[in-house]
């Protein structure tokens, strides 16, 4: 089965653009991205599009299809009916390069701010022991692909540019969670999670779950419970008290 | 300057938001549910009347525990602790102040009105209209972080719930008995107790906090029992809503001769 797709494709670059009008042939079974490759190849030869494995695993293709963050490998054309017009723009969180690239330079930029995993002064290298039943919440967070659509919808950033020096995002909040978390990991990441990283900006409304096309529960599994350590270690004079009591005996 | 998702250096689009479903919709309706409840709610607490049936020994849960001196003859089944409260205050005050409390802190409620009430965002994607944004970094929202208080003090007010839910098995003639408030409030009960359980602050309490689940076999249980149910929590927060407003309804709707207990049994 195939149609005459109505597309609206932003063009432009940091100095200004427009959403542009195309009609592109759509076959059974494609998706956004192959529609996008056919324009590419049939209409718009200078269409600037970052893509690379068409399977959902690489986190290149991000961008905005109906105002809604996907990745556009995985957003199906049978999800749209075949007179409907289907609008892509780039990420609108990040600065533009051309068309639908985006320059995700922050994200390497927060990314390099979290301390390595940091495993306790007396381990060596080959002596790491750990159950399996310690490592599986963190092994969670490693599905993610790092296509940034989080990080692109979070509020905190999307709507306030000068929340970006101090928050970093659910991508790497949810980092420093697996660390935190995991079994071996001798660094404190609850208090730079909170003073460092911005942890107290979100508001767990959680639009990061909602985007993730590796669907890793963000906010229930990672931004939770570290909002819950900082809690332990910050907001709760029981605990608190619990600590200064057990040191001292 | 242009601001948000047309800030310098974006791709500047025009319209804030290009969604073309019906994302208006969902926080509407939550929005919708959350003002009735907190209207009906400062409603019936200011009332203090038609909270006990004395046939049947139904006490509403926005009034349990009652123990002011003001509290009708028989709802007062925990004793007296206070003297009698002046007309303008409600004697159910610290129910009301730990139940809201517990609910106001938590994190659906917190997501829920966000998104409905203070448009924080309204819907993934759709920019909100506050200039600037500190989020629960600053007073008051800072105090959000207190929610697992709040659970401790659900914990006690859902065991004295239950307990008030053995005493509603009186039958007409004094002994055993089932009416259908009995089933309501039961059903209340379970839907309160699968809310509290699910909560993240219980899942972290549990278990969440430990760094080793294997040095803490009967905790990691605990925990993986909680995780099971946290998935749900929003659902077991809005079913337990209506379930609480039901019960009070009905429980009112007997005290005040509106209605008659359709008796099950006895």
């Amino acid at each position: 089965m195939t149609y005459k797709g109505k597309f609206r494709v932003w063009r432009g670059d940091a100095e200004g653009g427009d959403l542009q009008d195309y009609e592109v042939e759509v076959n059974e079974g494609e998706v956004v991205l192959d529609v996008i490759h056919r324009l590419q190849a049939t209409q718009t030869p200078d269409l600037a599009v970052r893509w690379n494995c068409k399977a959902g695993k690489c986190g290149s293709c991000s961008a905005e299809i109906n105002g809604k963050p996907k990745l556009m490998c995985m957003c199906r054309m049978n999800t749209f009916a075949e007179d409907e017009v289907v609008t892509v723009t780039p990420m609108r969180t990040f600065p533009v390069l051309r068309d639908l690239v985006t320059d995700v330079s922050f994200n390497y930029t927060k990314a390099r701010e979290v301390p390595a995993f940091t495993p306790p002064a007396d381990l060596k290298p080959g002596e790491y022991r750990m159950q399996q039943v310690d490592v599986e919440r963190s092994q969670e967070f490693r599905k993610c692909i790092e296509c940034f659509l989080c990080q692109d919808t979070c509020h905190v950033i999307r709507d306030h540019e000068e929340n970006k020096e101090s928050f970093s995002g659910p991508r790497f909040l949810m980092r420093i969670a697996e660390l935190d978390m995991h079994p071996l990991d001798a660094a404190d990441r609850q208090k730079a999670a909170q003073e460092e990283h911005g942890l107290g900006f979100c508001n767990i409304t959680k639009c990061c779950t909602e985007v993730c096309p590796e669907h890793i529960k963000i906010t229930d599994n990672a931004l939770i419970p570290m909002k819950e350590r900082v809690a332990d270690r910050k907001y709760d004079p029981i605990v608190w008290l619990g600590n200064k009591i057990r040191r001292r005996a | 300057m242009a601001i948000g998702v047309n800030s310098p250096g974006r791709a500047q689009i025009g319209q804030k938001t290009l969604r073309t479903d019906r994302w208006w919709l969902a926080p509407l309706r939550i929005g919708v549910i959350l003002a009735f409840f907190v209207v009906y709610a400062t409603v019936r607490i200011f009332m203090n009347k038609w909270y006990w049936v004395d046939a049947h020994h139904y006490l509403t849960p926005l009034y349990s525990p009652c123990v002011t001196a003001s509290c009708v003859p028989g709802s007062s089944h925990l004793g007296t602790w206070f003297g009698e409260f002046p007309r303008v205050i409600p004697f159910s005050i610290i129910t009301f102040a730990v139940l809201a409390g517990f609910r106001g802190t938590c994190y659906y409620y917190r997501k829920a009105g966000y998104r409905s009430l203070f448009f924080a965002p309204s819907a993934c994607a759709v920019p909100e209209p506050h200039k600037s944004y500190t989020g629960e970094r600053k007073f008051p929202l800072v105090a959000l972080n207190l929610h697992r208080y709040f659970f401790y003090g659900a914990l006690i007010f859902g065991v004295l719930n239950v307990y008030d839910g053995v005493l509603a098995f009186h039958g007409e003639d004094g002994g055993f008995g089932i009416g259908l408030g009995t089933v309501i409030i039961w059903i209340n009960l379970v839907f309160l107790w699968l809310y509290t359980l699910s909560c993240h602050a219980c899942r972290h309490i549990v278990g969440g906090r430990l760094k080793n689940f294997s040095k803490h076999p009967l905790r990691y249980r605990y925990w993986t029992f909680v995780s099971k149910l946290n998935p749900k929590h929003g659902t077991f927060a809005m079913i337990s809503l209506f379930t609480v407003i039901l019960t009070d309804f009905y429980i009112m709707a007997l005290s005040a001769g509106w209605l008659s207990d359709l008796r099950l049994f006895n």
